[in-house]
C-alpha cells in the first residue's frame, strides 16, 4: 500500500470550469494538495457561457431541497467573494439587490405568479418572500421601461456579478493556495487501484487518492470507468452582448442585464440541438426583439458579439452530486449553474468530498433519484 | 438601396478581388451581388477611385488607376453593387445555399445566396508600440486614404516608420503632391537581406523589381532615412508631440504631429474565421490565413475566398485570384462546366504565378522583429479594452492555454474591433511564453456579428415558430 | 493638421456640417472622420475604459477609434460615413448613452 506522500496529488479535480474550480479551491483552501486538470482553448467549456446571475427566484420546482441549496449558496456569497477578494485582489463585482423576471403579456405573468407560488409551497421548500408588480410600480425602478411589459416577480435574494472576473478569480485563487492546474491535459481514463486512483493523460499516468469529475458533458465517458453515473446532454444558450453603455440599469433581470463594466447581456434561449454551438439568427432576433420591447431605448444600441454555449444538463436540470460506492473517493459534481452555486461548491460541498462523506442533507442530489418514476 | 431578396453569388468586398470575381460571375449570367462597406468601389488599394480629388494620373500612378478599368468593367456588368453594406453573417441556410446578413445604412436584411466569395482583403498588421493609441499617429494606410479620398495630408513634422515596401510608396506619393516626410525610420532589422536571398532570384525576374527600386530611389531623394531601427515610442500628452527611436542602442527623440506607422498587411480573417474555415498559421508571414485551394476553395463548401484575404499577394493577384474564384463558383453552381471552367482560367492562372513571382523575397524581407511583434510593459496590446503587453504575459504565465481564454480572463478581444488590432500580438505573446508555435496556440474564435449591428436591426431579423419557443417560455426557470 | 492640397480644394462643393456646435466646411465625399481631421480634431472621443484621448486610426473600419456621435447617435464610425449637409458631429466622452442616460434624443431618422 503506497504512502500518502507517494501519491502526486491528494485530490485530481477533472475539469476546470466553474464547478471543477469552485470545488478545486475549495479543496485547496483546506489544505489538499490539487491538481486542476482540464483541455485546451477550443472547447466546449459551459463555462465561457456565462449569464452571470446568482439566482434564487423560480428555482426547485421538482425538488425541494433544491431551492434550499441555491438559498445557502446565495446567502454565503459575500463571504465567498470576500475571500476570492482577499487571496486574488480581484473584486467579482458581487452586487445582491433583488432581481426582476418580467413579463410581457398578461399570460406570461398570470403562470408566472402561479409557478412561483406552487413552488414556494412545495412540502420541505425553503420559503422566501417575492412581489408581484404591476407596469406603474416598475416604471421607478426601471426606468425607460418598454409599454409592452406588463409587469414583473421581484425577489430580495437575487443578484448578479462578473462571471469571467468570477472564474478568473478562482483560478488564480486556487494557485495561490498551493493548487496546480494542467491545462492541455484531456484525463482519457480514471482506474481505482486500492485505495487510490490512477489517470491517464496524453503525457503519461498519475495518482492520486481522490478524484472529482467536474468535466461537465465530458463526463458520461468518464463517470461509467469509476462506477458513477451522470447523464448529462447539452442544452444550448444563446447570449447577445451589447457594447459598453452609460449606466442605465440598477438590477439584474431574469433575461438583461448591465455589467459593472457597461456592457449588456441579453438572453436566454434553450434549445436542444445536440453538440451544436453555433449560433442560429432566429433565435437571436427573437432574444433581441424581446429586449427593445423590454428597453425600447437600446435598440440603436450594438451589437458588440453574441455567442452560443452548451449548458451541462442532467436529465431533470437539478445538480448531481454523488460519491462511487464501488470507488469511494470518486466523486461526480455537475450541474448548469455554476455562477449561483460556485459559493456552495467551494464552501460547502468541498469540505464533505474532503471529508469523504457528502451527507444526508445532499442525498436528493444522488442520481438514483433519476431511476424513479415520477407521479404525473 | 434595396437588397435583392436573393441572389446565385454575393461577393463581400468590391477591392481588386472583389470586382474581378463579380465581373466573371455576372459575365456568365449569374446573378450577383457585391457588397462593400464603402460608399465607392475599389476596396482600400483603389480607394475613392469614382471621386477622388487627386485627377492627375502620375499623383497616385498608374497602378492606382488600373482600378478605374475594373470599376467601369463592373459598371457595366450586370452585377448588383450595394455600397455602405456590411456583411455580418454568413451561415447556412435550410435546404441548401446562404442566408447572408447585411446591414445597409442602419438597416439589416438577410439575403439568399448559393455560393459566397469572401473578399474582403487585407488590413494592416499591429505595430504595438509605447504610445501608439495617441491621437496624431495613424497607419500609413490611412494616410494613403486620405490622400486618395479626400485630398488631406497630414502638416509637419511628419514621421514615417515601420518596414515593408508601402512604406516607400506613401513616401514617393507624399512626395509627389509636395507634401513633407520629415523623416522614414525604417525598422527593417538589419541582415534581413540575408534571410531574404534564397528568394532573391525569383524576385530579381520579378514584376516588383523595377518598381521596387524606383520606389526606393524616390524615397531617398525625397525624405532623409534612417536605417537599422530598433526602438520606437509615441510620446505626448493627450496627443502626440514627439517620436523616440533607438539605432545600435542611441535613442534620439524628434518632434512630430503626425507618426505613420505601417509593418505589412495581414489577411482579414474575420468573416471567415466565423463561418467556420479552416485557418493555418503562416510561418513565412506570420499571420493566420485561411486554408483554400488554387480556385480560393475554403473548407466550408459554397464558400471561396479571393484576394489577400486568402493570403497577401498584392492587388494584381488579387484580380486574377477574384476571376478564379469566380470561375469556381459557377462551376459549383451549374452555371459552366468544369472544362469551360478550366480554359477560361488559363489566363488567369498565368496572371497569378507572374504577380505571386518575388513576394517570398519581399516577404522575407520585410518580416517584422519579434521586438515590434511582441510588445512588453505598459505598451497596449488590446486598443479597445486597453490591456497592456505586461497584462497579456502575466496572464499567460498563469496558465493560460489559449487566446480564448486569455479573451475571458482579460477582456482582451472583447471589443467593437473584434481582434482585428490585437489577436496576432496576443496569439505570439501567448506562443512565446508557453514555448510552442503560434499554429498551436490558434486565434481567437470569432463570431456573428463580426460587424456591430444595432439592436434594434437584430431584432428586425426574421424569427421563427421555434425560435420564440426556445425563448419564450411558459416553464421553470 | 491636416491641410487640404490644392487639386482638392478646388474640386468639389462645400458641405457645411457642425462639429461639437461649431460650423465646418467639410468638403463633398469626405467622411466625417476626414472632416474632423481637417477640422483640426484629431482625437474625436475618449474611451470609457480610462478616459484616453483617441482619434481616427485605421480610416478603413477596422480599428473602431474613430467613433463620434452623429446626429444624437453615438458610436458611429466616423471613417465609413460620408459628410451631409448639416450633419450635426460631436465628439464623444466615454460610452455611448441611450434611454434614460442619454443627456438628449437622437434625431428620428
Amino acid at each position: 500500500m503506497r504512502s500518502r506522500m507517494a501519491r502526486e496529488h491528494d485530490v485530481a479535480v477533472i475539469g476546470g470550469g466553474l464547478v471543477g474550480s469552485a470545488i478545486a479551491y475549495g479543496l485547496a483552501r483546506l489544505g489538499r494538495r490539487v491538481c486542476l486538470y482540464d483541455e485546451g482553448d477550443i472547447a466546449y467549456r459551459a463555462s465561457r457561457g456565462n449569464f452571470g446571475l446568482v439566482w434564487v427566484q423560480g428555482k426547485g420546482q421538482g425538488l425541494a431541497p433544491y431551492g434550499g441549496w441555491t438559498q445557502r449558496s446565495v446567502r454565503r456569497y459575500p463571504e465567498f467573494a470576500a475571500l476570492l477578494r482577499e487571496d486574488t485582489g480581484i473584486d467579482v463585482a458581487l452586487e445582491q439587490p433583488g432581481g426582476f423576471h418580467l413579463c410581457l403579456s398578461e399570460a406570461e405573468l398570470a403562470h408566472r405568479v402561479d409557478q412561483l407560488t406552487r413552488l414556494v409551497a412545495q412540502p420541505g421548500f425553503e420559503r422566501y418572500a417575492f412581489d408581484v408588480l404591476d407596469r406603474a410600480a416598475l416604471g421607478e425602478r426601471l426606468p425607460g421601461l418598454g409599454p409592452q411589459v406588463v409587469g414583473a416577480t421581484y425577489c430580495r435574494l437575487d443578484g448578479h456579478l462578473n462571471p469571467l472576473r468570477l472564474f478568473r478569480a478562482l483560478h488564480a485563487a486556487f494557485l495561490k493556495r498551493g493548487g496546480i492546474y494542467r491545462p492541455n491535459a484531456k484525463v482519457e481514463a480514471i482506474t481505482s487501484e486500492g485505495d487510490a486512483f490512477a489517470l491517464r493523460t496524453a503525457t503519461g499516468r498519475v495518482e492520486a487518492g481522490q478524484v472529482v469529475l467536474t468535466s461537465g458533458l465530458g463526463n458520461a465517458t468518464l463517470a461509467p470507468q469509476i462506477g458513477l453515473r451522470a447523464t448529462v446532454r447539452p442544452q444550448r444558450g444563446m447570449i447577445v452582448v451589447l457594447e459598453r453603455v452609460r449606466r442605465f440599469l440598477e438590477y439584474p433581470l431574469a433575461t438583461l442585464r448591465q455589467t459593472d463594466e457597461g456592457t449588456v447581456l441579453i438572453g436566454d434561449s434553450q434549445e436542444e440541438v445536440g453538440f451544436d454551438d453555433t449560433l442560429a439568427t432566429a433565435v437571436l432576433a427573437t432574444l433581441a426583439s424581446r429586449a427593445v420591447q423590454v428597453f425600447p431605448f437600446l435598440r440603436d444600441a450594438r451589437v458588440n458579439r453574441a455567442w452560443a454555449a452548451l449548458r451541462v444538463m442532467s436529465p431533470d436540470g437539478f445538480p448531481i452530486y454523488e460519491q462511487s460506492a464501488g470507488a469511494p473517493g470518486a466523486f461526480v459534481a455537475t450541474c448548469h449553474s455554476g455562477v449561483t452555486l460556485a459559493a456552495a461548491h467551494a464552501l460547502e460541498l468541498a469540505p464533505r468530498i474532503a471529508a469523504g462523506e457528502l451527507g444526508a442533507d445532499l442525498s436528493p442530489f444522488l442520481s438514483e433519484r433519476l431511476n424513479v418514476q415520477k407521479a404525473a | 438601396m434595396t437588397l435583392p431578396e436573393s441572389c446565385d453569388v454575393v461577393v463581400v468586398g468590391a477591392g481588386p478581388a472583389g470586382l474581378a470575381a463579380a465581373i466573371e460571375c455576372a459575365r456568365h449570367g449569374a446573378a450577383t451581388v457585391i457588397l462593400d462597406e464603402q460608399t465607392g468601389p475599389g476596396g482600400q488599394i483603389y480607394r475613392g477611385i469614382t471621386t477622388t480629388p487627386m485627377q492627375k494620373r502620375e499623383i497616385l500612378g498608374a497602378d492606382y488607376w488600373h482600378g478605374a478599368t475594373l470599376v467601369s468593367a463592373l459598371q457595366s456588368s450586370k452585377a448588383t453593387h450595394v455600397p455602405r453594406a456590411s456583411a455580418f453573417a454568413v451561415t447556412r441556410a435550410d435546404g441548401g445555399g446562404f442566408e447572408v446578413g447585411v446591414s445597409c445604412d442602419g438597416a439589416a436584411a438577410l439575403m439568399g445566396a448559393g455560393h459566397v466569395i469572401l473578399a474582403t482583403g487585407a488590413l494592416e498588421r499591429p505595430f504595438p508600440i509605447p504610445g501608439w493609441t495617441l491621437p496624431g499617429v495613424i497607419t500609413a494606410g490611412a494616410a494613403q486614404i486620405l490622400i486618395k479620398s479626400a485630398g488631406l495630408v497630414p502638416e509637419g513634422p511628419v514621421v514615417l516608420a515601420g518596414t515593408g515596401p508601402l512604406l516607400y510608396l506613401v513616401a514617393s506619393q507624399f512626395a509627389r503632391v509636395g507634401a513633407a516626410i520629415d523623416c522614414l525610420l525604417d525598422t527593417t532589422p538589419p541582415g534581413r537581406i540575408r534571410d531574404a536571398f534564397p528568394h532573391a532570384a525569383a524576385f530579381l525576374t520579378s514584376p516588383y523589381v523595377a518598381k521596387g527600386f524606383a520606389l526606393l530611389r524616390q524615397a531617398r531623394t525625397s525624405t532623409r532615412i534612417v536605417r537599422g531601427v530598433e526602438r520606437l515610442e509615441a510620446i505626448g500628452v493627450e496627443r502626440l508631440a514627439s517620436v523616440r527611436y533607438t539605432v545600435g542602442g542611441r535613442a534620439t527623440e524628434i518632434p512630430a504631429q503626425a507618426l505613420l506607422l505601417h509593418q505589412g498587411v495581414v489577411p482579414n480573417v474575420n468573416l471567415s474565421n466565423a463561418i467556420g474555415c479552416n485557418h493555418r498559421w503562416d510561418d513565412a508571414l506570420r499571420c493566420f490565413a485561411p486554408v483554400v485551394d488554387a480556385w480560393g476553395a475554403t473548407s466550408v463548401s459554397g464558400i471561396t475566398i479571393a484576394g489577400d484575404g486568402a493570403g497577401i499577394a498584392g492587388a494584381q493577384a488579387a484580380e486574377a485570384r477574384g476571376t478564379l474564384a469566380g470561375l469556381h463558383a459557377l462551376a459549383a453552381l451549374g452555371r459552366i462546366d468544369l472544362g469551360e471552367r478550366d480554359i477560361r482560367a488559363a489566363n488567369a492562372k498565368t496572371r497569378v504565378a507572374r504577380w505571386m513571382r518575388g513576394r517570398a523575397f519581399v516577404d522575407a524581407l520585410y518580416l517584422p522583429s519579434d521586438a515590434f511583434r511582441l510588445p512588453q510593459g505598459d505598451t497596449v496590446v488590446c486598443r479597445c479594452e486597453e490591456i497592456t503587453a505586461q497584462q497579456v504575459i502575466a496572464t499567460a504565465k498563469l496558465g493560460c492555454p489559449g487566446p480564448n481564454q486569455m479573451k475571458s480572463f482579460l477582456r482582451c478581444g472583447m471589443g467593437p474591433c473584434q481582434g482585428r488590432l490585437c489577436g496576432l500580438t496576443v496569439t505570439e505573446l501567448i506562443a512565446r511564453e508557453r514555448g510552442v508555435a503560434p499554429g498551436e496556440v490558434g486565434y481567437y474564435r470569432l463570431r456573428f456579428p463580426i460587424k456591430p449591428i444595432t439592436l434594434g436591426e437584430l431584432a428586425s431579423l426574421p424569427q421563427t415558430t421555434a425560435s420564440t419557443q426556445a425563448v419564450v417560455r411558459m416553464k421553470a426557470h | 493638421m491636416y491641410k487640404r492640397l490644392p487639386d482638392a480644394a478646388a474640386a468639389a462643393p462645400a458641405v457645411l456640417v457642425t462639429i461639437d456646435g461649431l460650423a465646418f466646411a467639410a468638403r463633398a465625399g469626405d467622411t466625417v472622420a476626414a472632416a474632423l481631421l481637417a477640422a483640426g480634431y484629431d482625437a474625436c472621443r475618449t474611451t470609457p475604459v480610462t478616459c484616453a484621448p483617441r482619434g481616427p486610426f485605421c480610416l478603413m473600419g477596422v480599428c473602431f477609434d474613430c467613433l463620434a456621435v452623429i446626429d444624437g447617435r453615438p458610436n458611429q464610425q466616423t471613417c465609413l460615413i460620408p459628410v451631409r449637409a448639416g450633419m450635426r458631429i460631436e465628439r464623444q466622452q466615454g460610452a455611448a448613452a441611450f434611454g434614460p442616460a442619454a443627456t438628449s434624443a437622437p434625431d428620428s431618422r
